[in-house]
């Protein structure tokens, strides 16, 4: 096993770049080391310029994801050799604006995500006297899945179509509704109707899948999606034919 | 309530209904018309598979699948020239293309029935 490995990184420094270009970077190729450490041996040895956001370095925070070699992965869990010999190109996740060399602006989700009021909403709070609210291991199972979110934004990176539609509510705020509409314990499910059922909510997944392919945690976003077409659908014949019922 | 009126969720309703019957259903009439009979596996005679048609409920169901098969290739097409081809400024003749399409068939698929 050749002992280097080059990592080309997409640079963008907004005070002289008027737009990204590549630059390369030598670095140790090391069985355990995963593209972040790559990433990290540069800002540590050859470039301290370099920009780049981690935290966590364990699959959890969601915080590194990034573009290698065209796909949107997470950069700690993105080991090199499996690239050797190389080169590996690093680029910031697609379909998000750049504000410095690997690092994206993720406003667009931090303002979609609370539309859809992603917690447990309840008509009435018991007072906490009375306990917990319980659940069942089936009703767990429901919404387990969708509840593996870590917000790393692979899938608004991968999907084709909040690239061409950046009003697109986006995968994982879908599966994050779902995740809470699914919940025994929840009653929000009509609140987050209308954003969810709206032009810009489900309806404008055309189920390419490629949210589901990417997700570094096993979620299906397209999968909740699809679900959730239904139910709305289902919803809306139930209007259509009752319209004075209260749901 | 969901205050935005669009007709994107029965459309999807007609697209999903119409891939579902058109993979349960166009397998099995391929595999009886394209392949079993051509090669003589059963040979129906032509006044058993004329009765089989002209009762009304294989023709409710050959309607259905028939209408059903053309919105979801309407939906799917429109999406293909919005998505695919980035068409979807013209949204609209688009839409009324696909859709206007699919009626067309279906009244077609319904003249056929009725006057075999």
């Amino acid at each position: 096993m050749a002992d280097e490995i080059t990592l080309e990184v997409a640079r963008y420094r907004p005070e002289v770049d008027s737009s990204p270009v590549m630059q390369s970077y030598q670095v140790p190729l090391r069985e355990h080391w995963a593209v972040l450490d790559g990433l990290t041996y540069i800002k540590d040895q050859l470039d301290g310029t370099l920009s780049f956001r981690w935290s966590c370095r364990m699959g959890i925070c969601g915080s590194c994801g990034m573009t290698v070699n065209g796909e949107p992965v997470l950069s700690c869990a993105t080991f090199l050799t499996d690239y050797a010999p190389g080169p590996v190109r690093v680029e910031p996740l697609h379909n998000f604006p750049v504000i410095r060399d690997l690092v994206i602006d993720i406003e667009d989700f931090m303002a979609k995500l609370p539309t859809v009021k992603p917690w447990i909403v309840r008509d009435v709070q018991s007072p906490v006297e009375q306990g917990e609210y319980l659940q069942t291991p089936e009703e767990l199972e429901e919404y387990q899945q969708y509840s593996m979110c870590i917000n790393c934004m692979l899938c608004y990176s991968a999907c084709p179509v909040y690239a061409l539609e950046p009003e697109f509510i986006g995968p994982a705020a879908i599966a994050l509704a779902q995740r809470y509409n699914l919940d025994s314990r929840d009653e929000g499910a009509a609140e987050r109707l209308e954003v969810l059922s709206s032009p810009e909510g489900i309806w404008a997944c055309t189920f390419v899948g490629e949210c589901s392919a990417a997700c570094p945690k096993g979620v299906d976003p397209a999968g909740a999606i699809q679900r959730y077409k239904l139910t709305a659908a289902t919803q809306t014949v139930k209007n259509l034919l009752m319209p004075r019922s209260k749901r | 309530m969901n205050h935005r009126r669009s007709p994107e969720p029965l459309l999807w309703l007609l697209f999903s209904s119409g891939g579902m019957a058109a993979a349960l259903m166009v397998p099995i009439l391929l595999f009886l018309f394209g392949i079993a009979i051509p090669l003589d596996w059963f040979d129906p005679s032509y006044d058993h598979l004329s009765a089989v048609l002209h009762n009304w409920i294989t023709r409710l169901i050959l309607f259905g699948l028939s209408a059903l098969a053309l919105f979801h290739w309407a939906h799917r097409f429109r999406y293909t020239l919005y998505d695919g081809l980035q068409l979807k400024r013209y949204g609209t003749p688009i839409a009324a293309l696909c859709y206007g399409g699919a009626v067309a068939g279906s009244v077609i698929a319904a003249a056929l029935l009725l006057t075999i």
